[in-house]
């Protein structure tokens, strides 16, 4: 796909021993004080990147930073040594592609969902939905009457759509039974395998044991824990 | 033309009367709100009927009745900040909304000798646009706000997935102006099949031909379509843009005083 090359010439995907992300001195304030006072670290290049920590502790804030979602009020978020306010915001949202902790489709048919941000022809959109586990007889559903994994999973479809080179995975997993769970920890672990670098919010103990190649402990607004064992 | 004596008008009192004693009757505790509502309609309308005397007289120049329309169109828009206080600098975007309406549809009434400019129709057509554009205002901001705030996790999905603000706002957009627009076109299509509407009621009890009551109410009822068409179509660009960031972000967005 052309979309493929013009973005990742313009967002540059580079040599993934560069590190994914790094903050330096974040700061985000919040209505009712900081989300993060003084968060600095970075986060590996490639595999599952696990962010745990209390709830509340500022691991959402520290992801959706990384795809411009929230800005930080004071110090900087780089993408593989790249300033994100740097960076044209689509662009980046593009290359750096996010599922939430709650399934969100959008109105209409599972087809008008894959082709919300770029049109893609039913042979694309149906490999999409067989990368995730869905068969092509869904693009003719409803997306607001799927099951909650099979709406988590065509989300999962949805943001590949772009071919992202990052996933930001905020408690994906939250709101679904324990197949689903392990149908959606195989999936990412898969793509992360084939080259998608993951950063993987969770309070699950059990689930990052399972799926984490690194760990960054969240506590209280700051980054006080990076490395590769667990928490 | 009939003359309603000042004795004619308070005996109109009594059907006040008859909404207080039924307020009571039933215990709806609405007689204070019933006596006030009464009390101040009576008051602001001799106030404006004082207003309307000196601006109609004959001598006066037509300037004097612009100034009024101003007074309305400060009025109309502080009046909008007190029923969509939750929207973020509304002001000046209800000001510019109003004069985009006042523009289109003064521009078609007098531009296309319609109605000879003069203080007798530029201040009543100039108020019913400005007050129907304050409805409409109020009417697509709370429904465009509350829709993006309630559905922001959706709006985030589009954002996240690369899309532009407007792109992202488009769907709570339609909605809006949907909401907005759909009781006025019902409204217009529905004309004189049940009710007079009110500028034709007015005039035929004033002794206006019947004919010539048609056709200035359907003169009127164009205008507040075109107005209510004109205001709601920059009041949502002004929202839309009032509640993302340059870089498309979402604002936050609290809720408005009045909601748990």
């Amino acid at each position: 796909m052309w979309r493929w090359s013009v973005a990742k010439a313009v967002v540059g995907a580079r040599d993934s021993c560069i590190d994914l992300f790094t903050f330096e001195h974040v700061r985000v304030d919040g209505a009712d004080g900081p989300r993060l006072v003084d968060a600095d670290g970075a986060v590996p290049g490639s595999g599952v990147t696990v962010v745990t920590g209390p709830s509340g502790s500022g691991k959402s804030t520290l992801l959706r930073l990384c795809n411009r979602l929230e800005v930080a009020d004071a110090g900087r978020v780089l993408h593989r040594g790249d300033d994100v306010m740097a960076l044209d915001p689509l662009q980046l949202r593009r290359r750096v592609g996010m599922v939430f902790q709650r399934p969100t489709p959008f109105p209409g048919t599972v087809r008008d969902n894959l082709r919300v941000a770029m049109t893609v022809g039913d042979a694309d959109a149906s490999a999409l939905l067989e990368q995730v586990g869905l068969d092509a007889g869904f693009l003719d559903r409803r997306a607001d009457e799927l099951s909650a994994g099979e709406a988590q999973r065509m989300c999962l479809a949805r943001t590949l759509v772009t071919e992202p080179d990052v996933l930001l995975m905020d408690e994906p997993t939250a709101s679904l039974d324990d197949e689903n769970v392990r149908l959606v920890e195989q999936l990412t672990c898969d793509m992360a395998r084939s080259g998608v670098a993951v950063l993987w919010v969770t309070h699950d103990r059990e689930q990052l044991r399972r799926i984490a190649d690194a760990v960054v402990v969240v506590r209280a607004g700051r980054m006080t824990r990076i490395g590769t064992d667990d928490a | 033309m009939p003359d309603v004596s000042w004795l004619a008008l308070s005996a109109a009192l009594v059907l006040v009367v008859v909404a207080v004693v039924l307020s009571s009757w039933r215990r709806l505790g609405l007689e204070r709100s019933i006596v006030w509502a009464a009390g101040r309609a009576a008051a602001q309308l001799f106030a404006v009927g004082a207003v309307l005397v000196w601006l109609l007289d004959p001598g006066r120049s037509l300037g004097w009745s612009w100034c009024w329309v101003g007074v309305m169109l400060v009025s109309a828009a502080i009046i909008v900040r007190a029923r969509a206080p939750e929207i973020p600098r509304v002001i000046p975007m209800a000001l510019v909304a109003f004069a985009a309406a006042l523009v289109v549809a003064l521009a078609v009434l007098f531009g296309l000798g319609i109605f000879e400019l003069e203080p007798r129709t530029l201040i009543p057509l100039a108020g019913l646009t400005i007050g129907n554009a304050m409805t409409a205002t109020v009417l697509v901001a709370r429904r465009l706000y509350d829709g993006i705030r309630d559905q922001h996790a959706e709006v985030e999905a589009r954002l996240a997935l690369g899309q532009h603000s407007t792109e992202a706002a488009r769907p709570y957009v339609r909605q809006a102006l949907r909401t907005a627009l759909i009781p006025q076109i019902e409204t217009t299509k529905a004309v004189g099949l049940v009710a007079l509407p009110g500028t034709m009621t007015g005039l035929i009890i004033a002794g206006i031909e019947p004919w010539e009551a048609v056709k200035v109410q359907l003169a009127v009822m164009y205008l507040v379509l075109g107005a209510t068409a004109t205001t709601t179509a920059v009041i949502a660009l002004g929202v839309q843009r009032r509640l993302f960031t340059r870089d498309h972000r979402l604002v936050r967005m609290p809720r408005a005083p009045d909601e748990g």
